[in-house]
């Protein structure tokens, strides 16, 4: 891969938003695993739009949701823990990128739509799972881990 | 790092590489930390709040009743819209329903009612005996009956139930050790009391009786027979009303002043404007019977047999049909029993147009509008009752006491009051905060402790979660029905017996007669008379 350059400001300004991307993500991670009462169930039956009977479908198998529950769970905490470390960053940053899209097509901000869960602004289209995911892909564009982070160690050994 | 930065690859590990490796890593430890602190004082919060609160902290599990031993031979009286759901409760449904059920399915796989049906506990009982007096519902109960395997269309019978034209023959046959009464209001007390003299047990629907006189008599014949007696009032089953009693005994909201229950439906079926089912006539309908109660006897009315429920002469209207879930509701967590007196006041405000195709012939008598004050001076508390049959506005049920307030659904949810004697300092040092729930309990959730994510709480008022007690979804009505019939297996009194039926009987009875006379009715309690 062609070497990128950073100024400082850039490097840093791309750290920060990363971790801050894993920081929100490992802590929703961490909060679904330490509540004995969480389940994925609430949130794939609200499911709205185009893809609103696959969720419900998933939701309705018990195999299958508790597999949801356990990949909610632990890919929340690896993805969160890998793009704040800089470790398998780039495998990290693309599952966060699939499983924001799975929230976003759950729950899309469509118009005549609105959901159990009360959202705390106002969204159309666009909405933060969105925005998430959409800057996931930018740090994918900005390999940063190359520079900060573990995966420094795995890059530069070759 | 200068101004620019390179990644250039080198082989040589030295210090500087170790530090912009881990550079990020102590987030890692801030995470930690901040998760610690905020777990700790949530779990400070709610451990105090446990402590204070007291409640019980196991969950209510989905414990099938026994149902060993021979097996018992039911009749069913009345086999309309009640009377359907009750046999389903008891595992009995026609073929045609169930194929019906299992088409919904194999299109909607979110429709869980054929597998909710066959998964229902089978209770050991057989239905000997089907009584109605219209032939068409008359046969649907006798397909039902049938139907032992819960099998859909083309599925294999079991032996045929019997027909009664007239309950009385069910009765005297020794083929019925119990029936189900789901006749019309009008009908109870006579079937109830000629069922008791006749030894076979009974599970009555609500309302108890249509008259004040009749609530002596029938308990007078349940208690003289020894008979196992259960009304239908299937909220016994709902788990947040064991809680909310707890919570009520545990003085939870101190002193209880003001209870305020509601009934909101909107649609003609809610209003009891039902259809009218076009094979019915006077060769298909024994009116001369269904009217035999009635003091003064009507012309053959399809609209009155059907609708019975609109008219005072078959009918409880609004107080003992639907007021009596409520109050038997209450006074399953308060044992308050009889008001010492009642009012009661509303009309026919909305269901009163022949022109919107409300009626055929005639206008319902019962309000549709109708609100109820029942007071109990020895226990300082009044019980306030409001209905509309004509919007869905849900209020729910709220019990207000000096400390705090209970809200009750099919989740039970209690908030402190910021003027509080009891909670005040935990309120000072900032422990509760009036605004949000010191005491949540959500049926189904695996754990039970004070304070439930408010995410949760959005979904399970919405129903989207735990509709499940135990891992399954269980129908009140079936849980209702298979109490009794342990009751009858045992010899035990099941929850909603004769003298919680009489209660809630007398209050129903002096609604109607507050409303119809229009004038305040008080009870005495000493010598059982209303005054």
């Amino acid at each position: 891969m062609k070497d990128i350059t950073y100024s400082k400001w850039q490097l840093w300004s791309l750290v920060i938003l990363r971790v801050a991307i894993g920081w929100h993500l490992l802590y929703e991670g961490i909060v679904k695993l330490l509540n004995p009462n969480w389940s994925s169930l609430g949130y794939l039956m609200d499911s709205k739009g185009l893809f609103e009977g696959l969720f419900h479908a998933m939701a309705g198998n018990a195999v299958v949701l508790n597999v949801m529950d356990f990949i909610n769970v632990w890919g929340l905490i690896l993805i969160g823990a890998g793009l704040i470390v800089g470790l398998f960053t780039r495998v990290a940053a693309i599952s966060g990128i699939i499983l924001l899209a799975f929230y976003y097509l759950s729950h899309p901000a469509i118009i005549g739509v609105s959901y159990a869960m009360p959202t705390e602004g106002s969204y159309l289209w666009v909405n933060k799972n969105l925005i998430e995911l959409l800057t996931l892909w930018v740090v994918i564009l900005f390999p940063t881990w190359k520079i900060i982070g573990m995966d420094r160690f795995l890059f530069n050994k070759k | 790092m200068s101004d620019k930065e390179k990644n250039t690859g080198g082989s040589k590990m030295n210090r500087r590489d170790v530090i912009k490796g881990l550079a990020t890593v102590p987030v890692l430890g801030a995470m930690a930390y901040g998760t610690w602190r905020k777990t700790r004082q949530d779990h400070i919060r709610s451990h105090k709040l446990a402590k204070e609160l007291n409640m019980s902290s196991e969950n209510l599990e989905y414990t099938p009743y026994k149902h060993d031993g021979d097996t018992l031979r039911i009749g069913i009286i009345g086999f309309g819209i009640r009377g359907t759901q009750l046999m389903k409760a008891a595992g009995f449904a026609p073929p045609k329903t169930v194929q019906g059920w299992k088409d919904d399915a194999a299109k909607d796989s979110n429709n869980k009612r054929y597998s909710d049906f066959l998964e229902q506990d089978d209770l050991n009982i057989r239905i000997t005996g089907v009584c109605d007096l219209f032939d068409v519902h008359a046969e649907d109960g006798l397909s039902a009956a049938a139907n032992i395997g819960r099998e859909s269309s083309d599925g294999k019978m079991g032996p045929a139930a019997k027909r009664y034209r007239n309950y009385r023959e069910m009765l005297d046959s020794d083929e019925i050790d119990a029936v189900i009464i789901a006749s019309p209001d009008h009908w109870h007390a006579q079937m109830t009391i000629d069922a008791a003299k006749a030894g076979k047990h009974v599970y009555a629907e609500k309302g108890f009786s249509l008259t004040m006189d009749e609530t002596y008599l029938i308990r007078d014949a349940v208690k003289s027979s020894g008979i196992v007696y259960q009304l239908g009032h299937q909220g016994r089953q709902t788990e947040s009303y064991i809680k909310a009693k707890e919570a009520i005994d545990k003085k939870l909201i101190g002193k209880i002043n003001l209870i305020e229950v509601c009934t909101n439906r909107n649609s003609p079926n809610g209003a009891w404007v039902y259809d009218i089912h076009p094979d019915a006539n006077e060769q298909t309908v024994d009116w001369t019977q269904f009217e035999e109660p009635c003091p003064v006897k009507h012309p053959w009315s399809p609209e009155r047999f059907f609708r019975w429920r609109c008219w005072w002469d078959y009918g409880t209207g609004l107080s003992g049909d639907l007021l009596t879930h409520e109050f038997d509701a209450i006074n399953q967590i308060l044992g308050m029993g009889i008001p010492a007196s009642a009012s009661a006041s509303g009309g026919v405000y909305f269901y009163k147009d022949k022109a919107k195709g409300h009626y055929v012939n005639e206008i319902r008598e019962v309000p549709d509008v109708w609100n109820a004050v029942l007071e109990y001076p020895d226990q300082d508390f009044s019980i306030l009752y409001s209905a509309t049959l004509a919007s869905n506005q849900d209020r729910g049920k709220t019990i207000m006491g000096h400390d705090g307030s209970l809200k009750l659904g099919n989740s039970l949810t209690i908030y402190a009051d910021r003027e509080s004697t009891r909670y005040k300092e935990k309120i000072e040092s900032g422990l509760i905060d009036p605004e949000l729930p010191i005491y949540t309990y959500i049926p189904g959730r695996k754990n039970v402790d004070t304070v439930a994510s408010a995410t949760e709480q959005y979904f399970a008022s919405r129903g989207l979660l735990y509709t499940y007690r135990g891992g399954r979804r269980v129908d009140t009505t079936h849980l209702h029905i298979a109490e009794w019939i342990q009751s009858i297996r045992e010899g035990t009194q099941p929850s909603c017996n004769i003298d919680q039926a009489f209660e809630e009987g007398v209050a129903a009875a002096m609604g109607i007669k507050a409303h119809r006379e229009n004038r305040t009715i008080f009870w005495d309690k000493d010598t059982e008379q209303i005054v």
